[in-house]
């Protein structure tokens, strides 16, 4: 039980480090985004080429960013994690 | 052009289609609607790509399809800014909360706060705070279908917003969150697919290039209409706005609802990813309608049907493909709102009658027959109050209304839902003070904007400038769970810790 315990904190801490690595990179990325319309809207105003501003192209690469964020969580708990609880469970239910 | 209020056969003959369909999958559903947990979640049977296509369907409300695309078509790139902030919220979600979420509670995302606390007194704020976002995103989805309907049908605002909440009460009533979840699913597929050939219908004019529609666009319009402006003219209003959008999506009951209809957390998990895509593609394609409307429709003929830009959308279907595709548009537009207005007032049924009646009231002894009574009831009273609601607040935008329902969920769910899964000295007057002070906060603040105060009440003045409080309350919210739990140790919620740590991961079979 204390064992089962031990490797659940372990793999709980390591899927919380994930999870909320991945939450303030998103955070970070939105953030700067916002603080570039507040503070300097000139610079998202700059026309790279007729139709497409910095603004437009940085809001659909924010778009993106948010997907592929998604797909690390995703891959990383449907290879790594999943197997782990499932090693963890057995041993948990053999052991008592 | 068609004149607002005359008739339209096709629309109305897609929107009794529709109604048609639904009403068939709410009497399928009624059928298998046996016990509080078919009512609720489905059974927690829905697969995780129904899920996906179920919080797709619960998210792109009317406001992301009329509002957004009215925001971009009347401000240009600051519609945008609604956009992105509506899709940065689901990292958060399927990164902390989705998971935990599904093996830790059962209905409501009270269950989870109440874990390893004192039942009554969490469930009672939890409830409050979930119904306070209800309420918010409600008005918005009504304002939009009464708009929509006095456009089409040239019937009163009034009467419009009373058919809505009737047929909406139908599926919710007898069909619960099975009906609930399919009428999502239909209404998912029919939104993305109408935005998509109204999409290609608008750049066939542009040789298929979106860059050329932009750049018509800023020809008509100037090229401030690519360039943010004087809508988000404040930079603290920016950041506000910004971040109750994002921490609002994990705070949103209808939304954490969702995870309870799947059977496991790695459904739940992949439900997520296939909801992002759909999401991601269906905002992408709202930059092309929202300018599509600009340029084809114009702006001048947007704001004579509705101030608030809500009918640019439906007006540039008219423009591209005539009277018929106007009414294709038009049904799909409504389906949308009525959907969403379903699994809004489910999640406040749960609210009223799962956490408020049995858990607090009855103490968890309630009967099966008793629970699914009180719901039912309770299913009532939510579509009778958004029916006065959607009436008391004609004439809003409803992105800026939805925006105001995120500030809410951001401020007054999300911080006590994360400290409570993730924070072991977390207590009960803490979880208490934390979702209270969110949402007395967040209203207030909304009392006291610009927008209700100058606006809507027409004062010369307000004591606090920003129109949206997220900035402000989110933090506080963290900081006040947490100040309040060190005042009031609780020895049993620390004990109670390891086992749902244990059950975040095992789910609650074991």
């Amino acid at each position: 039980m204390t064992d089962t315990h031990a490797r659940l904190a372990r793999l709980s801490a390591a899927r919380w480090r994930l999870g909320v690595m991945l939450t303030a990179a998103m955070t970070a990325i939105y953030v700067g985004f916002t603080l570039l319309i507040a503070f300097n809207k000139p610079l998202l105003g700059t026309v790279l080429m007729p139709g497409l501003s910095l603004g437009i192209l940085l809001g659909v690469v924010v778009i993106f960013t948010a997907w592929v964020l998604i797909m690390i969580y995703v891959r990383w708990t449907n290879r790594h994690y999943d197997d782990a609880v499932a090693d963890i469970r057995r041993d948990h239910q053999e052991g008592r | 052009m068609a004149q607002a209020g005359e008739p339209n056969i096709i629309a109305m003959a897609g929107f009794v289609l529709f109604i048609a369909l639904s009403l068939v999958i709410t009497w399928i559903a009624a059928r298998r609607t046996h016990n509080t947990k078919d009512f609720y979640a489905a059974g927690g049977s829905v697969t995780a790509l129904q899920n996906g296509l179920a919080l797709a369907g619960d998210y792109m409300s009317a406001a992301s399809f009329l509002g957004i695309a009215g925001l971009v078509a009347l401000s240009g790139f600051d519609g945008l800014v609604y956009s992105i902030g509506f899709l940065v919220g689901w990292p958060v979600v399927v990164c902390l909360i989705a998971e935990p979420l599904r093996n830790l509670g059962r209905f409501t995302f009270s269950d989870v706060v109440a874990f390893r606390l004192q039942q009554a007194p969490v469930r009672v704020a939890a409830a409050a705070g979930s119904l306070a976002v209800v309420a918010f995103y409600l008005i918005a989805q009504m304002v939009g279908a009464g708009n929509l309907i006095r456009l089409l049908f040239g019937i009163d605002y009034e009467v419009a917003v009373a058919i809505v909440g009737v047929v909406m009460l139908a599926y919710v009533l007898f069909g619960g969150m099975i009906a609930t979840t399919w009428v999502q699913i239909v209404k998912a597929v029919l939104l993305l697919s109408g935005a998509f050939m109204l999409a290609m219908m608008v750049l066939a004019r542009f040789s298929f290039n979106p860059l050329a529609l932009f750049a018509e666009a800023s020809n008509q319009y100037g090229t401030a209409v690519l360039a943010p402006g004087r809508l988000v003219s404040d930079p603290v209003d920016a950041l506000s706005l910004g971040l109750a959008l994002m921490f609002g999506t994990a705070g949103l009951p209808h939304i954490l609802m969702r995870f309870y209809t799947v059977p496991d957390g790695r459904t739940a998990r992949v439900s997520v990813a296939y909801a992002t895509a759909i999401i991601g593609a269906f905002y992408l394609l709202t930059f092309i309608l929202g300018f599509g409307a600009m340029v084809l429709v114009g702006q001048p003929a947007i704001r004579a049907v509705d101030a608030g830009g809500n009918m640019a959308a439906p007006l540039l279907a008219e423009v591209v493909g005539g009277q018929a595709f106007l009414g294709f548009i038009a049904a799909v537009a409504f389906a949308t709102i009525l959907a969403v207005v379903a699994g809004l007032t489910l999640a406040g049924a749960a609210a009223l009658s799962h956490d408020v009646w049995v858990n607090v009231f009855r103490h968890g002894k309630a009967t099966e027959r008793e629970q699914m009574i009180v719901a039912r009831s309770s299913t009532i009273l939510l579509a009778a109050l958004s029916i006065v609601l959607g009436i008391a607040f004609k004439g809003q935008n409803v992105a800026y209304m939805v925006g105001l329902a995120f500030a809410i969920a951001a401020s007054a769910n999300f911080p006590a839902l994360v400290l409570s899964m993730f924070w072991k000295h977390f207590t009960t007057r803490g979880a208490q003070a934390s979702i209270l002070f969110g949402t007395v906060a967040t209203l207030v603040l909304i009392y006291l904007s610009p927008t209700i105060q100058i606006d809507l009440l027409h004062n010369k003045a307000t004591i606090f400038p920003y129109r949206n409080p997220g900035l402000f309350t989110i933090p506080m919210s963290f900081v006040i769970g947490i100040l309040v739990s060190l005042m009031t140790p609780e020895p049993s919620a620390v004990q109670g810790f390891a086992k749902l740590e244990q059950q975040i991961h095992f789910g609650a079979a074991d």
